[in-house]
């Protein structure tokens, strides 16, 4: 019989040939030698039917622990050799990572729409609901019903692009303002009414500031109580939070529109620093948008009792608050379709108007 | 409208200064467009004495100047052929800034010899158009003195930008009265000195059409001498911009400025006979003051003598019986035209003019007697001779109706204005503009000035009390915000915003272009029609509503390419015009490559499924019925073999594939160019909003695919197939789609081989392979029975 040292050795032979083993197949032929069929560690546990009960016992025991070593042994190198060889294998597998990716475009909102839904976000706070009307509209509800009889020199104020009369005579016209849509709400709906019309509009005028179209948006509000300081402050309310300048300065001046009584024309403050235009602050003043208390001629016109309603109407230049807010310089451009413009200027679709623009 | 300071404070007492009275303006509603206040601009120009002129050493046609400024003397370089020893001239010294040049002076060196300063010209100055010499100032001008005062530059120049409704506030002495109202002095009073007595007329005034012009009053003024005007009223005229002629001419000129109302004045000796205000019956001719030949529409209103027209009422006189240097006797002219009929009559004529600006706002019916005796006042100081006298007037007509009694409750001031005011102060500010104010504080009438033909009703009189208070008292009141916001959007808006943001998404610009196209254009798109062509285009280009927005698009996308960036991906959300309708579209349209040349694949051209694409993106953000067929009959802008139409019965909801390779050749196109059109109108709405999503079924059984290849005729539809597949067991079979197709060696000419794959869904149990094999033979034979085709072995 052996005894322990003998166990010992063969321990301590059997760990070393497996932490010797350089690669998977050394290290399998050393499991099989050591526990293969004919392996060192069966041969002993064979032996062991020859021992008497008790030390058969014991030595079973001691040599199932030195078994269980070596197979831990053996895994470990096992997954010390898989990882090796992996290694190896990747140290050929490099990729140049700054290769740029698969092409992707990115689309951009043009600026129009991102301040139009602005504009949309904000009156909606206040309960406005938006309204639509035509373009190529009839002289009466661009002109007449507001108030700007034929011949009435405010006529001339407007640049109007003329389409070729109706059959039935009715003459026809590109519309001058999108305060034609003011005339057809209130002969559709009864007030209380609150709403804006943002749109297209148009004017035979090109130059440096001037295209042949360009969009504004209406606003209206009729019931029985609005009055001037309403006015005041929804126009205050709105350039504050469009222009995301709590302190903004502004100022009413009394002016003329047909369709309003009285009317005001509303400058916010300004400064220019070399060239660049700085909202809200400075000394200069920049007109921005026209308003007033809703003419009881118009409101008659629509067969709303001037007696009994009232209220506000006002409308401002969607490209002209785009340039102001985003700081675009040139009118011209916003149809000109460049590429390069919309990419520069042109919004995310991730810049959600109402809180969530970047 | 141009005033000076001084001409203001003829009429207005004030100790406010320019600038206060410049924001006062602005804020009650003149809102002041420009002050050109040369004082201040010229202040550091003054008074120099050439002492010496020498020859510039390097320069023939420079010249070196020893000036005596008031700090010293100083050495100048200077070009002008008139500068010579002895003369007073304008000196600016470095650091100056020069107007008329828009740059601020600079110590220069000039041809090897230093300049301190310049000698300016009038142009330099904005005090004349000269540029060719320097100003030549009086000899008796003191060396040091600013400029502007030695040139009578020292009164700003104050330009309102007037609105439509003011006629009151043409002449310096309405504004002075707004003024006044507001708080800022005191309003002077003009009454003429003249009166109206004299010997009879000998000239008679027929009025025969009262509504062209209404009332007439004419005076001969005998033994008159008319030479230039005196240098305070030249000063006046001038600083406005108007270019003195001869006294009468200027006195009529400055009376217009003063108080809004025109005159005429004749040569007597040139009148023939009587004076008859009348209608143009048409193709008479005009030779007018402005040095410009009119010839008239039948209509209009004319001044007549026996010789014809001689002028064009409220508008412009005529050259036959204009005044002169010779004149000595003249009738003057004071008469109230028709706004409308002046206003037409302009426009149609294209002449514009002081007179007609002020006729078409509406002047003072009750000014013709007072400007009568104004311009006889004038002519009789500025003109007049031992022997002048003035005639009677002869007066034809009567003013218009201008009164006017407005009821006026004050408490409108509150309820429309949004401010309380006592009924004293909106009495007093009415009556200081002018208006009659009597009844009880309760309920007023008012009864507005003959000068505001504005007035209409108690909304005026409620802004004419708030803007001479100031809105800005007015306190904001905020509209209250709504707690629950229902969509402010009508559900057509929202399917535009959705479409909007998928499209960004999916990687195209958007872009705004004119709703406008040249008409051959148009044509291309279905359009064209007679009347949708705009009657004064800006151009050819623009003279027809658009059909369609693709053309729009392609021209866009050209212009990119012309610029060297070939590949766009554009689309536009607006409005196309057809017949009597227009209605909103959503267009797309990608040019040129799909792909750019790339490591890491094949460059590609844009092709007709990446139109489908883009356009089942759009119906589907814009909530299209799956259930919408698909047909081949595209408009034919698009390519007859290489397009679609997306529609539900007749109800057509989009197009898209390749444009027509013969319309990319009309409009020079020579990129690849797919486009779609989605019409979001057409989109039926869900009857109700479905918040809720229907319940989730989820399968416990693996899904299983099955592939099938068959060779079919070339014309037989890929959607057919997947259709004829699925209806074989349409709960057990989820999905069909195709992943081959072939055509070429190895199938026959006219074939083509199409490969599909169909995805089992067991529900209770796994299938067998019988079952399999069941379903298989199923699909075969329906497909070939649809198609004719047979399967591919």
């Amino acid at each position: 019989m052996r005894g322990m040292a003998d166990l010992d050795t063969l321990k301590s032979e059997l760990l070393d040939e497996v932490n010797r083993a350089k690669s998977l197949d050394v290290l399998e032929d050393v499991r099989v030698k050591a526990l293969g069929k004919k392996g060192r560690m069966t041969g002993l546990m064979k032996e062991l039917s020859s021992l008497a009960p008790e030390e058969r016992k014991q030595r079973g025991q001691e040599l199932n622990q030195i078994k269980q070593e070596v197979v831990i042994k053996l895994e470990e190198r096992q997954r010390e050799l898989n990882r090796k060889a992996l290694d190896d294998k990747l140290v050929n597998e490099t990729l140049d990572v700054s290769l740029s990716i698969r092409p992707e475009s990115q689309g951009t909102i043009h600026p129009i729409s991102q301040v139009t839904e602005e504009i949309i976000a904000i009156f909606a706070r206040m309960g406005f609901a938006v309204a639509e009307g035509p373009q190529v509209e009839d002289d009466y509800h661009n002109f007449t019903a507001l108030n700007i009889p034929e011949e009435h020199p405010a006529r001339q104020m407007h640049d109007t692009f003329y389409m070729p009369d109706r059959k039935d005579g009715t003459k026809m016209v590109l519309r001058t303002q999108t305060s034609n849509v003011q005339i057809r709400t209130m002969k559709a709906q009864k007030p209380p009414i609150k709403i804006i019309a943002p749109g297209r509009v148009y004017r035979s005028d090109s130059d440096q500031t001037h295209t042949p179209m360009f969009h504004q948006v209406e606003g209206l509000v009729i019931d029985e109580a609005t009055h001037f300081g309403h006015l005041r402050g929804c126009i205050y309310d709105f350039c504050r939070e469009f222009f995301n300048a709590p302190n903004l300065k502004m100022r009413f001046r009394p002016s003329y529109f047909p369709f309003t009584e009285p009317s005001a024309e509303v400058d916010i403050g300004c400064r220019r620093n070399k060239g660049e235009l700085v909202i809200g602050e400075g000394d200069d003043w920049m007109e921005i948008l026209g308003c007033g208390m809703v003419n009881p001629r118009v409101l008659e016109n629509c067969g709303l009792d001037p007696e009994k309603y009232q209220g506000f109407a006002f409308g401002m230049g969607i490209d002209r608050l785009a340039m102001l807010k985003y700081g675009i310089p040139d009118l011209r451009t916003f149809f000109d379709s460049d590429l390069r413009w919309l990419k520069h200027y042109g919004f995310l679709p991730i810049d959600m108007p109402g809180g969530l623009t970047r | 409208m141009k005033f000076t300071l001084s001409w203001l404070k003829d009429y207005l007492k004030t100790d406010a200064n320019l600038e206060k009275i410049c924001e006062t303006l602005t804020m009650i509603g003149l809102e002041v467009e420009d002050i050109q206040d040369l004082s201040q601009i010229l202040a550091p120009i003054t008074v120099a004495h050439v002492v010496e002129v020498t020859q510039h050493p390097n320069a023939d046609r420079l010249k070196v100047c020893q000036v005596k400024t008031k700090d010293g003397t100083r050495e100048i370089v200077c070009g002008a052929p008139n500068a010579r020893a002895g003369m007073k001239a304008a000196f600016a010294p470095e650091g100056t800034y020069i107007p008329g040049l828009d740059m601020t002076l600079k110590k220069a060196k000039i041809r090897g010899v230093e300049s301190s300063g310049m000698l300016c010209s009038a142009k330099e100055l904005q005090v004349g158009e000269d540029q060719d010499g320097i100003l030549d100032l009086p000899e008796d001008a003191k060396v040091g003195t600013p400029v502007a005062g030695v040139l009578g530059a020292n009164d700003p120049v104050i330009e309102i930008n007037l609105t439509p409704n003011r006629p009151d506030c043409t002449g310096v002495y309405g504004i002075a009265r707004d003024l006044a109202a507001a708080g800022l002095g005191v309003l002077q009073s003009v009454k003429p000195k003249s009166n109206e007595k004299g010997k009879p007329c000998s000239i008679k005034v027929k009025l025969p059409h009262k509504k062209a012009c209404s009332q007439f009053a004419g005076r001969l003024i005998k033994n008159v001498k008319n030479g230039p005007s005196p240098d305070w009223l030249q000063a006046r005229l001038k600083a406005i911009g108007l270019r003195p002629i001869s006294a009468l001419v200027d006195i009529t000129n400055y009376i217009n400025f003063a108080f809004g109302r025109p005159l005429h004045v004749y040569d007597v000796k040139k009148l023939k006979g009587d004076i008859v205000v009348t209608l143009s019956k048409g193709g008479e001719k005009l030779d007018a003051l402005n040095d410009k030949t009119y010839t008239l529409q039948p209509g209009m209103t004319v001044i007549t003598d026996d010789s014809g027209v001689i002028g064009l009422g409220g508008i412009v006189g005529g050259e036959s019986t204009s005044v002169d240097e010779t004149t000595t006797d003249v009738f003057v002219e004071c008469a109230y035209f028709d706004p409308i009929m002046t206003a037409t009559t302009g426009r149609k004529l294209d002449v514009i003019t002081d007179s007609r600006y002020r006729f078409e706002r509406g002047v003072d019916p009750e000014s013709i007697i007072p400007g009568l005796l104004h311009a006889t006042d004038m002519i009789v100081k500025l003109c007049g001779t031992d022997k002048t006298e003035s005639s009677q007037m002869v007066y034809e007509g009567k003013p218009v109706a201008w009164q006017k009694k407005i009821p006026f409750d004050p408490t409108k001031v509150k309820n429309l204005g949004g401010i309380e005011l006592k009924p004293t102060a909106i009495k007093k500010i009415l009556k200081d503009l002018g208006f009659e104010v009597t009844g009880t504080d309760k309920k007023l009438t008012v009864v507005p000035p003959s000068w505001r033909p504005d007035i209409d009703g108690a909304a005026d009189l409620v802004e004419e009390v708030l803007r001479i208070h100031g809105f800005d008292k007015i306190q904001p009141v905020s509209l209250p915000s709504v707690a629950n916001i229902a969509s402010p959007l009508t559900p057509l808006q929202k399917r535009a915003a959705f479409a909007r943001r998928d499209l960004a998404t999916r990687g195209l610009l958007e872009t705004v272009t004119w709703s406008f196209l040249g008409k051959d254009f148009a044509r291309l798109f279905g359009g064209g029609e007679e009347n949708l062509t705009l009657q004064n285009p800006i151009s050819t280009e623009l003279n027809q509503m658009r059909p369609s927005i693709l053309p729009n698009l392609i021209l866009a996308a050209q212009r990119n390419a012309d610029r060297g960036y070939p590949d766009a991906a554009l689309f536009e959300i607006g409005p196309v015009f057809n017949a009597d309708e227009e209605q909103t579209l959503i267009a797309g349209l990608r040019f040129g490559n799909a792909h750019p040349r790339h490591w890491a694949g094949e460059e590609r051209t844009v092709d007709t499924y990446d139109a489908k694409a883009d356009m089942q993106a759009v119906l589907s953000a814009c909530g299209a019925p799956a259930s919408a067929q698909l047909t081949t009959d595209a408009p034919d802008y698009f390519h007859p073999g290489r397009s679609g139409v997306l529609r539900l019965g007749k109800n057509i909801l989009a197009y898209f594939g390749d444009l027509h390779p013969a319309v990319l050749q009309e409009m020079d196109i020579d990129q690849a160019c797919v486009g779609f059109e989605v019409f979001i109108e057409n989109i039926p709405f869900p009857k109700q909003d479905v918040i809720a999503r229907p319940s989730l079924k989820l399968h416990t059984l693996q899904p299983l695919t099955r592939d099938f290849a068959f060779v079919v005729d070339k014309t037989v539809r890929a959607d057919e197939m997947i259709r004829t597949a699925r209806q074989v067991d349409k709960s057990l079979i989820q999905e069909a789609h195709i992943f081959d197709v072939y055509e070429g060696q190895h199938v026959e000419e006219g074939k083509k081989s199409i490969a599909l794959t169909v995805t089992l869904q067991p529900e209770d149990a796994t299938l067998t392979d019988a079952q399999i094999e069941e379903i298989s033979q199923r699909i075969i034979a329906a497909i070939q029975k649809a198609t004719g085709g047979e399967l591919r072995s």
